[in-house]
């Protein structure tokens, strides 16, 4: 009995109470947006909730993982997710163009997805280990460790995964102390990059010009973003549709289950990368904001468990797992509004996916980890 | 060996700073989240909110009634149906094996079906509609409209199916239609017409479904529909309606088709019955034959493997594909060019001893018939090669080209149907060009012997033959052959004709004419083929032939059958009545052997239900019939 409300006590010890609130907040927006983006209580909306329920299973399990153990396996989880993307790589399985799955026989998986957790956990742990005496030579050690899982996820080829994880492990880096003399150069570079290219959008976005770098279906994401009404029933669709679905909602949005746009299946992937367009239409101007506000809440609560966390592999992963989140929902919100290019990122605990979900909750997981470790004195 | 090691404050404070601009840096994105939201939401809201307006109003192509193709009496030999169809938006489905396990009690579903129901599944998106099942009767449409609300993701819809009543027969002419291919899609998108295609799930693949598409489709209508918040239609906004496709009408008889078929019963070959003077194609036999039916919703493997690996080749459409020497029916054509071009008066006899003696080498009668001294009546008469062979060299090659090029040999016709050939009619330009060694593009004399008697490098089509026939039955005008006479458009009622009208006419002498005609007059009543014409009610005049064999496409070796594919070609060619000539014919009986016994019976048969006095009263009556029943 003793023994059992021991464990209850842990249990409850090991969660952070403010971030659970937001989380548990987030949970119910979700699942009602979910529920007027299929139309109905079908079954996208049942399995979503197991997703759901998953999801914070997988969140308390992480959680309770003392998190020097934790560190402990962020070489083993890196190696295994590099050594899983060389065999995407050779033996996956490829539709619609991309490899991006792995038959083990006994599950398929997808192991870009996992790299979003073992990368920056693999860089915290480089690191921790080598705090106080960081150098050039670490820095370079750490591009190198970040370059080839980000290298094989572009080669599936999958953007939207690989730049999650490019971020999530930079920020790693910037976190480790990446000087600001180099961040600023290159950071206005790209500044002045982007401009010129929406500067030159008419000669470059002809179609015997050759991005080199980028396949055709990038090259035309990035050129109909710069001017959807190119290719209105083609490639700008998307964009077009959600950005008439986000501005029909207005101040006060149509009301729930109300989005004409959503429910005539002008939307695509209503359910899934788009699904900020279906809950801006039918929440208007103040829904979006409150959905602003709560992932502004999130972010600034992992940003401030790194803060407060008591060693370095802590603060560098909490840093980067909460700009993770606002990596995630920059770039999807960008995209459904029409200023970024569409590149499949979901909305976190929006959109429709078990496998989102769940490296979401295991991101959670950790946050919440390292919010409630304490490091035994010697 | 992982513990944790003491941070100093120096790092720690300058992690904080480093969170602090993270942090801002978020915010200030977020900041510019919300003002790209204000943007869109507020200042841009009337426009936007009209074109989510416009969005409720569904577009919805409403595809046309293809044009019929009915016979030279009205016959039907095309149309459509209203087929009821379960199709399945697998989006919609979560699972879809529980799903056919529901729906099998009632609407059956064949193992054959559902595996052509799970490849479409896995070619298509996930949002694209696919059929499962055609071809429901009454009471599973009735069933099913009842229950529709248990099967999310499954509807009933009605669509019109292309159905080819007369089966096999006719079906080269016919052709077919199939399922739009990517290809078609990519052909239809480049033209501009894919709109038009929108509902439309067949395009004509072969025949004159083929030739005539732009014809028969019609014009897709449009409905505009108010849908509610949900996507139901409440009330049609606005309604284009679709223009049906054209009905065809073929100058075809299906009777005179039917006879002709008959008689290729088991046979391969080909036959071609023009009318002299229009143009108009009133047999087009290809043996053996296929049953279009198979192709419109996508054949099945098994009979596309049977079809496709046959030895006989069915998909063959052998009076415009295949080439063939045609053997002695060139020699009316050959002489005829003697006469106009002055080179050998008809009276002149030359000797036949059996053979024709050219530098050495000897070209021999076919089954060495002697025939003695022999004018040009008789050699067309008993069909004396040796007396056309010596003409070969006299005409010479390029003046017999420029002469038969203008009856149409081994030119396009022209026919209002896809997949013709050229074939081979033989010049010392023609073998310049085809050939890339020095000595192969040499004309040797030689050969202009073997090329006189409508064998060596003649390469004919049999549709040519019967073409030059035709031309040859009206005195020398040429009307491009053509199977649609008429097209009726069934919204304005209008009727319009093809043209009939000579593309040039070949200036022949009266008295050359006549010359041949005789002869071949005499061919059925004392020559090669007067026992198949023996009592006929009219007067026909022809020329039979037999043509040595070359494989057709290299056909596999088969021990049965090499005697059988190694025999001659039967040939004939005839037209009737002489005076005034209403039909004119050709036809090859692939293998058959000698052309008068074989081939010259076949056109007896064809002529005797075209010219027969009854039998043309019998056809008017079906005219009359079909007329009152339409």
């Amino acid at each position: 009995m003793k023994i059992l409300l021991q464990a209850a006590l842990k249990a409850l010890r090991s969660l952070d109470w403010p971030l659970l609130a937001i989380l548990v907040l987030m949970t119910l927006l979700g699942l009602t947006v979910m529920h007027s983006a299929v139309g109905g209580t079908d079954w996208r909306f049942a399995d979503q909730s197991r997703h759901f329920l998953l999801a914070f299973v997988a969140l308390w399990v992480v959680a309770i993982i003392p998190l020097p153990r934790l560190m402990q396996l962020a070489p083993w989880f890196y190696s295994i997710g590099v050594l899983l993307l060389l065999g995407v790589e050779f033996f996956g399985e490829t539709s619609k163009g991309a490899t991006r799955w792995l038959d083990l026989g006994f599950a398929r998986i997808q192991p870009s997805e996992m790299m979003k957790i073992a990368v920056p956990m693999m860089l915290a742990w480089y690191f921790h280990r080598h705090q106080g005496k960081i150098g050039i030579l670490d820095f370079l050690a750490a591009a190198f460790l970040l370059a080839v899982p980000f290298a094989l996820i572009v080669l599936q080829p999958d953007l939207g995964t690989a730049l999650l994880v490019f971020a999530s492990g930079f920020c790693v880096i910037y976190f480790g102390g990446l000087s600001f003399k180099l961040l600023t150069p290159v950071f206005l570079a790209v500044v002045i990059v982007l401009g010129t290219v929406v500067y030159y959008e008419d000669q470059i976005c002809q179609p015997e010009v050759d991005w080199v770098v980028l396949h055709d279906y990038q090259k035309h994401r990035v050129c109909t973003l710069l001017n959807p009404g190119s290719d209105p029933l083609g490639k700008g669709f998307h964009t077009i549709q959600s950005m008439i679905a986000i501005g029909s909602g207005g101040i006060y949005g149509k009301g729930y289950m109300q989005g004409t746009q959503s429910h005539l299946n002008f939307i695509p992937e209503r359910t899934t990368d788009f699904i900020f367009a279906v809950y801006a239409e039918e929440f208007g101007l103040y829904g979006g904001i409150m959905l602003l506000v709560l992932y502004g809440l999130l972010i600034l609560r992992g940003l401030a468990i790194a803060m407060r966390a008591h060693t370095q592999f802590g603060r560098l992963l909490a840093g980067s797992m909460a700009m993770m989140f606002f990596v995630y929902v920059f770039v999807n919100m960008g995209m459904v509004m029409g200023v970024l290019p569409v590149v499949g990122v979901p909305l976190p605990f929006m959109s429709y996916g078990g496998t989102a979900l769940l490296t979401l909750g295991i991101a959670c997981g950790i946050l919440m980890n390292i919010s409630t470790y304490r490091p035994v004195r010697r | 060996m992982f513990e944790y090691k003491r941070t100093t404050l120096h790092q720690k404070r300058r992690m904080m700073l480093r969170i602090w601009v993270a942090g801002v840096f978020a915010l200030a994105c977020f900041v510019g989240l919300v003002g790209r939201l204000w943007y869109l939401q507020v200042e841009r809201y009337e426009g936007f909110a009209a074109r989510a307006d416009q969005n409720r109003i569904a577009v919805v192509p409403v595809p046309p009634r293809r044009g019929e193709i009915l016979d030279r009496n009205g016959v039907v030999l095309a149309r459509n149906y209203r087929d009821y169809t379960l199709e399945v938006v697998p989006a919609d489905v979560k699972d879809m094996d529980a799903l056919l396990e529901e729906l099998s009690p009632i609407v059956y579903i064949s193992p054959y079906q559902r595996r052509r129901f799970e490849q479409a599944l896995a070619q298509s998106g996930r949002y694209a509609s696919v059929i499962l099942r055609n071809n429901l009767s009454d009471l599973e449409a009735s069933w099913f409209a009842a229950h529709a609300y248990k099967f999310p993701g499954v509807e009933l819809k009605a669509r019109w199916v292309r159905e080819y009543p007369q089966g096999a027969s006719a079906a080269h002419v016919l052709g077919y239609v199939g399922r739009l291919s990517e290809a078609d899609m990519t052909r239809l998108e480049e033209s501009g017409e894919l709109g038009n295609y929108r509902g439309t799930n067949t395009i004509g693949k072969k025949g004159i479904e083929k030739t005539w598409e732009q014809t028969l489709h019609g014009k897709t209508g449009v409905e505009e529909v108010e849908v509610t918040a949900s996507g139901r239609p409440v009330r049609t906004l606005q309604r284009t309606d679709p223009v049906p496709g054209s009905d065809l009408r073929l100058s075809l008889d299906i009777g005179l088709q039917k006879i002709a078929e008959a008689q290729f019963e088991g046979k391969r070959g080909a036959l071609v019955a023009i009318e002299p003077g229009t143009g108009e194609v009133l047999a087009f036999v290809s043996a053996p034959s296929f049953d279009p039916n198979l192709f419109v919703d996508g054949i099945d493997v098994d009979s596309w493997r049977e079809l496709n690996e046959s030895p006989d080749y069915p998909l063959i459409n052998r009076p415009l594909y295949s080439t063939y020497p045609i053997g002695s029916t060139y020699k009316p054509f050959v002489a005829l060019a003697a006469l106009e071009l002055g080179v050998r008066p008809p009276t002149l006899r030359i000797p036949d001893p059996g053979y024709y003696e050219l530098g050495g080498q000897r070209f021999r009668n076919a089954a060495g018939a002697v025939y003695g001294p022999t004018d040009m009546h008789r050699a067309i008469v008993v069909s004396s090669d040796t007396y056309f062979y010596s003409l070969g060299p006299e005409i010479g090659v390029n003046a017999l080209h420029d002469f038969s090029k203008q009856f149409g040999f081994g030119q396009l016709t022209g026919i209002d149907l896809d997949g013709e050939r050229r074939g081979v009619l033989p010049s010392t330009d023609w073998k310049r060009q085809s050939y890339r060694k020095p000595e192969q593009q040499r004309w040797y004399a030689g050969e202009s012997v073997s090329v006189a008697v409508g064998q060596g490098y003649n390469a004919f089509t049999l549709l040519q033959l019967a073409q030059a026939t035709a031309v040859l039955a009206d005195g020398g005008s040429y009307v491009e052959p053509h199977l649609v006479s008429k097209i009726h458009n069934p919204q304005t009622g209008d009727t319009v004709a093809t043209s009939t009208a000579p593309t040039h006419v070949i200036d022949l002498k009266p008295q050359n004419l006549k010359v041949i005609r005789d002869a071949m007059v005499d061919v059925l009543k004392s020559g090669t083929a007067r026992k198949a014409f023996a009592g006929a009610s009219y007067l026909a005049a022809g020329k039979t032939g037999t043509a040595q064999v070359f494989s057709l496409r290299g056909a596999k070796y088969n021990a049965a059958h090499i005697e059988e594919r190694l025999r001659d070609h039967a040939l004939f060619m005839a037209y009737a009545p002489v005076d005034n000539p209403r039909i004119a014919l050709a036809l090859i009986v692939e293998n058959g052997g000698w052309g008068a016994t074989v081939a010259a019976p076949i056109a007896r048969t064809v002529f005797d239900y075209w010219l027969d006095p009854e039998r043309i009263a019998e056809r008017q009556r079906l005219v009359e019939r079909v007329k009152d029943g339409s």
